[in-house]
């Protein structure tokens, strides 16, 4: 089950790996392709979906290139709301 | 952090980290994976979290992170090499209410720079200092430290670093303790996410102890150049982790009675 | 205000805190360790800032962090003490922040000894730090002068951005004289350009770092631009006896205070002898004095040093008349009649003559020179 997803500015990364050893389910991996600097940056491969949005890659980025997403299960009441709306 | 987004009639996803809003959205000079944007991230994140941006001044000095101004979105001015302490002590002394704190690599704090820190802390200067150890001189091409490890092989120390002839590390973070002028000096490491973490929390304990006015505050953080001690960035955090814990140890080595106490909300 | 029996040294500080400096960061030196004293009490009182820094290379930086938090502020010292200085002058003219220095000199080189001397002069007028530019330098020569252009610093410190330095040499600092200080001038406003939190602005950035070629040519164009505007405004100079004067002598400070005597002597005589002397050593009036030197048949100049200004002075009047040098050095103050003697030496003499007198003085003593063109 889905618990968070990420998103890496591939131009502001340097490629340095420090995210994808600090990832638990290690679904971030280096590009082939290289960016305007030169680099190959990060990038997610999560088929499986298995990202729990630890931020655990965004605690290491010396760039500040991640933004990490977590999913919630909506309240039971918002759900009716949403349902109906 | 509330940005919430439906993604489904039973999920929604909730934003958990982005960019901090006081480090500018720029491209930084720092090599890939350079500890030094590890730190400026963290001391964003702190400005963030306790609302400090419009009321802190940075001092940044000369090394790797002399474009420092160009990172943090506060005021900021350029010191000369070693002289942040005494330039963020002018500066507070006119603005005792404004948040001023320096950025100082090893050469900068510890070399040139030894009188200006040693006595900016010993008058009790309300000023914060962030202090990147990384056991080198890394803007200038890979010299040799005070903080140089005993036996480190560097351009200027080519058959390792001579304790003979050089003299032993310095320890910055227990030397500045000693001070009764110091409310708070402490040393973190930088080496993976655990470390990370509690280097914020320490980050963020130094901004509070200036704004309770306790005194001159210091966190020093062992920190990673991979460029000059010829490692990939990976190797270079397991080098901080295998070889400068031993030598610097972290730990809490002077911490005031204020900070201590357990509390809620930082008092402002 | 009423005049009173002031020290030089404790004149000038009063006279800061008069015209509003905000904060004072300073190192004991002699001899001008009253003035740091008297701003330990003075700034205290007022619940300004004052604080003894570790050393002068300490105090010079604090002054530029405080300048860039946009406080009227300033530092004293004397000549080895500058000499710790001149790396944060450096920076405070690259990064065009307002400081106002005092520099009580002393004999030199190395640490020379506490007597007045006039030495510093190459030190703060040509540069006063690595790097393309002159601070705006004030020579009083007397006690109430020291207090008139103290003031005027801060203001001229502020109009340009730049540095502006107050020079008196350890005889000034020390004497006392009758003055009358200035009213005190309230603190003033921050400017907007200063560090003072980004709050509901852009941020503030002050930096001496051009890093581009092209980048540090503009910047460097620029404060030349405003170095040249300095040169046309800020010109100073006194006279005496120019209207009709022959033979000029030429000094400031405390050498002009004795060529002073001497040149109402010599009018005595009947000799048709006038005193030229630079109150702004940077910009230096070469046009007033070349303008004079032109009606005269030599000139002689005085200092209580190896002959700095004279190089000015040369440059200013070019090689169409012969220029003489009486020096002192080592805090040896010479008396009138020793100038007199140095006036009367040229008086009869053909140009070819003067031009090519003796570089060694009458008895062979130290410190007489005698320059040829």
């Amino acid at each position: 089950m889905a618990r968070g997803r990420i998103e890496i500015d591939t131009e502001r990364c340097k490629g340095c790996e420090l995210c994808q050893i600090a990832c638990p389910p290690h679904v971030i991996v280096m590009a082939d392709a290289l960016n305007k600097k030169g680099y190959r940056p990060a990038m997610l491969v999560d088929p499986d979906i298995d990202c729990t949005g630890c931020a655990l890659c965004a605690v290491v980025c010396p760039d500040a290139c991640i933004t990490v997403y977590r999913f919630r299960p909506v309240r039971k009441e918002a759900q009716h709301v949403l349902a109906t709306a | 952090m509330g940005n919430m987004a439906t993604v489904s009639a039973t999920t929604e996803e909730v934003l958990m980290y982005a960019r901090p809003e006081s480090l500018e959205n720029v491209y930084t000079h720092y090599c890939p994976g350079c500890t030094h944007g590890t730190a400026h991230r963290l001391v964003a994140e702190v400005l963030d979290e306790l609302s400090l941006r419009e009321q802190s001044i940075l001092v940044a000095s000369v090394g790797c992170s002399v474009f420092a101004y160009d990172y943090f979105a506060v005021d900021a001015c350029e010191a000369a090499h070693g002289r942040a302490p005494a330039m963020a002590t002018g500066i507070k002394r006119v603005h005792p209410d404004r948040v001023v704190f320096t950025y100082q690599g090893d050469g900068d704090l510890a070399s040139i720079g030894m009188a200006e820190i040693m006595h900016a802390a010993a008058r009790g200067e309300q000023i914060t200092v962030l202090f990147l150890n990384n056991a080198i001189y890394g803007m200038t091409g890979g010299q040799m430290a005070p903080t140089t490890l005993a036996g480190q092989v560097t351009t200027s120390s080519p058959f390792g670093r001579d304790i003979q002839q050089t003299g032993h590390p310095l320890h910055m973070a227990e030397l500045l303790a000693m001070l009764p002028g110091t409310a708070y000096s402490v040393r973190r490491s930088l080496h993976d996410a655990r470390h990370v973490i509690q280097a914020k929390k320490a980050i963020t304990t130094a901004f509070q102890a200036q704004l309770q006015g306790l005194g001159f505050s210091i966190v020093e953080l062992l920190s990673s150049c991979p460029t000059n001690w010829h490692m990939t960035a990976c190797e270079a955090l397991d080098w901080v982790r295998d070889e400068m814990v031993a030598v610097y140890p972290l730990g809490d080595f002077k911490v005031s009675d204020e900070l201590q106490k357990p509390r809620g909300k930082p008092a402002r | 205000m009423s005049s009173q029996l002031l020290k030089g040294n404790v004149a000038l500080a009063e006279a800061a805190v008069r015209a509003g400096c905000e904060a004072y960061f300073g190192y004991p030196i002699t001899p001008q360790t009253e003035l740091l004293e008297h701003m330990s009490r003075r700034m205290i009182e007022l619940d300004r800032v004052f604080l003894q820094a570790e050393s002068e290379v300490a105090a010079v930086n604090m002054v530029y962090g405080a300048a860039c938090a946009g406080a009227r502020v300033m530092t004293s010292s004397s000549s080895p003490g500058i000499s710790l200085m001149q790396e944060g002058f450096s920076y405070i003219a690259g990064s065009e922040v307002p400081a106002v220095v005092i520099d009580v000199m002393r004999g030199g080189p190395g640490l020379g000894n506490i007597q007045p001397s006039q030495a510093d002069y190459n030190q703060v007028t040509k540069t006063a730090g690595h790097g393309d530019f002159h601070p705006i330098v004030l020579a009083p020569s007397t006690v109430q002068e020291a207090i008139d252009l103290t003031v005027l610093a801060f203001d001229l410190a502020e109009k340009y951005r730049t540095l502006v330095f107050v020079v008196v040499d350890g005889a000034i600092g020390q004497m006392m004289e009758p003055a009358t200080l200035p009213p005190m001038q309230p603190l003033r406003p921050r400017p907007e350009w200063a560090l003072t939190g980004a709050t509901a602005r852009e941020r503030n950035i002050i930096t001496s770092i051009h890093l581009g070629a092209e980048k540090l040519e503009n910047f460097n164009r620029k404060l030349q631009d405003k170095l040249a505007v300095i040169e046309r405004e800020e010109v100073r100079y006194d006279t005496l006896f120019t209207d009709d004067a022959d033979l000029l002598v030429v000094a400031f400070g405390t050498a002009a205070r004795v060529a002073r005597t001497a040149v109402h002597n010599l009018r005595r005589e009947g000799l048709p002898v006038g005193l030229f002397r630079p109150v702004s050593l940077w910009p230096f009036p070469e046009e007033a004095l070349a303008e004079l030197a032109d009606r005269s048949w030599a000139l002689l100049v005085v200092e209580l040093n190896a002959g700095q200004m004279l190089h000015d002075v040369r440059a200013a009047v070019g090689r169409n008349i012969p220029i003489h040098f009486h020096g002192r050095m080592g805090g040896v103050i010479p008396m009138p009649d020793e100038i007199e003697k140095a006036v009367r030496n040229l008086v009869g003499k053909s140009t070819t003559e003067l031009y090519t007198m003796s570089k060694e003085g009458e008895n062979g003593q130290h410190g007489y020179r005698f320059s040829n063109n």
